[in-house]
């Protein structure tokens, strides 16, 4: 069931020619299947890894190295607030706290209904805005606890649907490289000779 | 919300000064391809492609463009350590800004993508680059769809892909995305990421993955600020670059003031010159420490970057400068600690974010960042010892062994010791977790001092329940 999907096997094809050697298209491909499950699955490692020929390890060895891939049930909203210095600075810690009490969890759990999981994170590239923190990886600045509270809330009523997509759907939009304008990907052993515009360089 | 004149780049502030990479950041619409073409998009392609790509990359060595990702290594000369005769040759943007207090690279994404695509074309023109892998730092959601959009936008219209405007030229750029990892920052670490692997820098030499890098072939890693330069360069020339900032620091480069200033911001300054002075104080810029407060300490270059206080407010953007004064520019992040600031729970947070951040490649940063960690966590929590403040120099000396940088102070009589540091890793992760806590206790000492108990006055060790978080 958590393998991919039929439509998502096209997608993945498409993202593994873009590139010279298969294994490239790991992250993408496991970014693919927790767009589709909302976490990484096993099932999902082993299609994953039946379609850039490498071993269901190798997949889960690259995989568990990034903070991104979560290997359990997550909530439909994961809310990452930072805690790095600008934003400690500014009073990461007290928004952390007043989090933790409004949603009746610690950091690093769901909410019981399954809706909210709420995270450490660090530095969000945010910094003249702190403190900050991230919905599914789009940002909100300068968060007070009221505005913390009416985000949950707005969340909670289904006002951001259109904004915020479903954990694990990093854009709304996909590249999309058309076929009559595509080189294709330049394999190192198929390869041997300068592009045909570099040639013409007076030596 | 943000306070930026522009909400669509939040926490960007234009001035009375010359823009280079932010020309367009006053558009609400500087993301699609119209707005571009409006603005003279895309002319600085076609007026690389009307010369040769050595005369192009002529142009580039000639304005002595500096990488923005932190090392400040000149862009042209970078291209040219690629070996002779060894094809295909790959460019891998590096659009992993994670650097703590660094917030630029993820503007000029989302505000301005076109701007960086037609960068990366130029790049591939003049170093005869094949195949272009654009890398995102994953939890950039807008950037992604934006650069995604302006990608499809470009191939459409016939910037990307086969013969690029009826001429020889051609080149794929592949969007990736990262999953969340800061040591893929390091250029041998995203073309290790890049190849589906964990992210963990590669052992040098081979020093640049220019002779030696993605799939083993010759690869150019720039910095998507770096890149977002070259439509300028191509298109009014290295004369008029050098024209703005200083001989050994042309152009502009976009800083990022985080931290306790009146008004936070990501600004374009002319390189070079400006100082800190004018970056913290200037009207033009962020107006000072916030309430009115005095200036305690300040971070010059991103987290990475030993500390500065008051004393070094003269200093000016060039990187040799801050280096004699014992830190450097890195990323062009400052961030400021006004006198209310809890010295020792700041440097916590950043000694936890490298021991959080270490890849676990190197013993010296996997095991004393970590302890560097435990020990800092410690003192703030108000159970350290004075030994403590010895072990986290021995576990230093162990990452950095000799001299470490550090600012000079006049209130303690102490010189400047410049940078860099040796180092006992494959990569700055390491360091970086010593670097903070290392400036604020040479610094600040008194801060520490109160904190911690003297052994010879200790009289129980509290037993902790669950962790010290």
């Amino acid at each position: 069931m958590s393998r991919l999907s039929d439509h998502n096997v096209i997608v993945a094809k498409e993202i593994i020619a873009r590139y010279p050697k298969k294994k490239s298209a790991l992250i993408p491909l496991v970014h693919l299947s927790q767009q589709q499950n909302g976490y990484v699955t096993d099932d999902a490692m082993r299609h994953v890894a039946e379609l850039i020929d490498v071993t269901p390890a190798e997949v889960y060895g690259t995989a568990s190295f990034y903070e991104m891939f979560r290997f359990e049930p997550t909530g439909k909203y994961l809310i990452n607030i930072c805690g790095t210095l600008s934003c400690q600075l500014m009073g990461a810690e007290s928004l952390m706290h007043h989090a933790e009490h409004a949603l009746g969890v610690r950091a690093g759990s769901t909410t019981p209904d399954g809706l909210i999981t709420l995270q450490h994170a660090e530095c969000q590239a945010a910094c003249t805005e702190a403190p900050t923190l991230q919905v599914n990886y789009r940002h909100r600045y300068r968060v007070t606890p009221e505005a913390f509270d009416d985000l949950v809330a707005d969340l909670r009523a289904g006002k951001l649907d259109g904004e915020i997509p479903p954990h694990g759907t990093l854009g709304r939009n996909r590249q999309h490289i058309p076929a009559d304008r595509t080189l294709g990907a330049f394999h190192p052993d198929d390869v041997t000779e300068g592009p045909a515009w570099i040639q013409v360089t007076p030596a | 919300m943000s306070n930026s004149p522009y909400p669509w780049a939040p926490g960007f502030y234009p001035g009375d000064r010359p823009q280079i990479v932010t020309s367009r950041f006053q558009y609400d619409d500087a993301h699609t391809l119209e707005r571009f073409h409006a603005t003279g998009g895309y002319e600085g392609l076609r007026a690389a492609l009307a010369k040769s790509p050595a005369e192009v990359s002529d142009e580039v060595k000639n304005s002595t463009l500096l990488g923005r990702g932190g090392a400040g290594f000149p862009a042209g000369t970078k291209w040219g350590f690629t070996p002779q005769g060894v094809w295909p040759r790959y460019l891998v943007v590096n659009g992993d800004e994670s650097e703590p207090g660094t917030y630029k690279d993820r503007l000029l994404m989302e505000c301005d993508p076109h701007q960086l695509i037609e960068g990366c074309l130029i790049a591939c023109y003049a170093a005869g680059l094949s195949q272009c892998f654009l890398y995102i730092r994953g939890e950039m959601a807008l950037a992604h769809e934006r650069v995604a959009a302006a990608l499809d936008e470009a191939y459409a219209a016939g910037y990307i892909g086969k013969n690029i405007l009826g001429t020889d030229f051609g080149v794929d750029i592949v969007l990736h995305t990262g999953a969340g990892a800061y040591v893929v920052g390091e250029e041998t670490a995203l073309i290790e990421s890049l190849e589906g692997e964990r992210g963990m820098p590669r052992l040098k030499p081979p020093y640049f993955p220019a002779a030696v890098g993605l799939y083993g072939q010759p690869t150019i890693v720039n910095n998507v600020e770096t890149l977002a330069n070259l439509p300028f360069i191509a298109k009014e020339g290295s004369a008029a670059y050098t024209a703005v900032g200083t001989a050994t620091s042309p152009g502009t480069r976009m800083i990022a003031v985080s931290g306790h200033v009146a008004r936070p911001g990501v600004y374009e300054i002319v390189n070079g010159s400006t100082t800190f002075r004018d970056l913290l104080y200037g009207d033009d810029f962020c107006q000072g420490i916030r309430d009115g407060n005095d200036l305690k300490a300040f971070v010059p270059g991103g987290g990475s970057a030993p500390w500065f206080t008051a004393d070094q407010l003269d200093i000016p953007f060039e990187g040799p400068q801050a280096g004699a004064a014992g830190s450097m520019l890195g990323s062009g992040a400052v961030m400021v600690m006004d006198s209310t600031t809890d010295i020792p729970a700041a440097a916590l947070s950043l000694v936890r974010f490298y021991a959080h951040e270490s890849c676990g490649k190197c013993v010296p940063c996997r095991e004393g960042g970590t302890w560097l960690y435990r020990l800092v966590q410690r003192i703030v929590d108000g159970h350290g010892t004075d030994a403590d403040l010895q072990t986290i120099l021995d576990v230093g000396q162990s990452i950095c062994p000799g001299d470490m940088p550090h600012a000079s102070s006049e209130r303690l009589g102490l010189d400047a010791v410049p940078f860099p540091y040796k180092m006992t890793t494959i990569c700055f992760v390491g360091p970086s977790a010593y670097v903070p806590i290392h400036s604020a206790m040479t610094l600040f000492p008194e801060d520490f001092d109160a904190l911690v108990t003297k052994r010879t006055e200790r009289r129980s060790i509290p037993v902790m329940a669950g962790g010290g978080e």
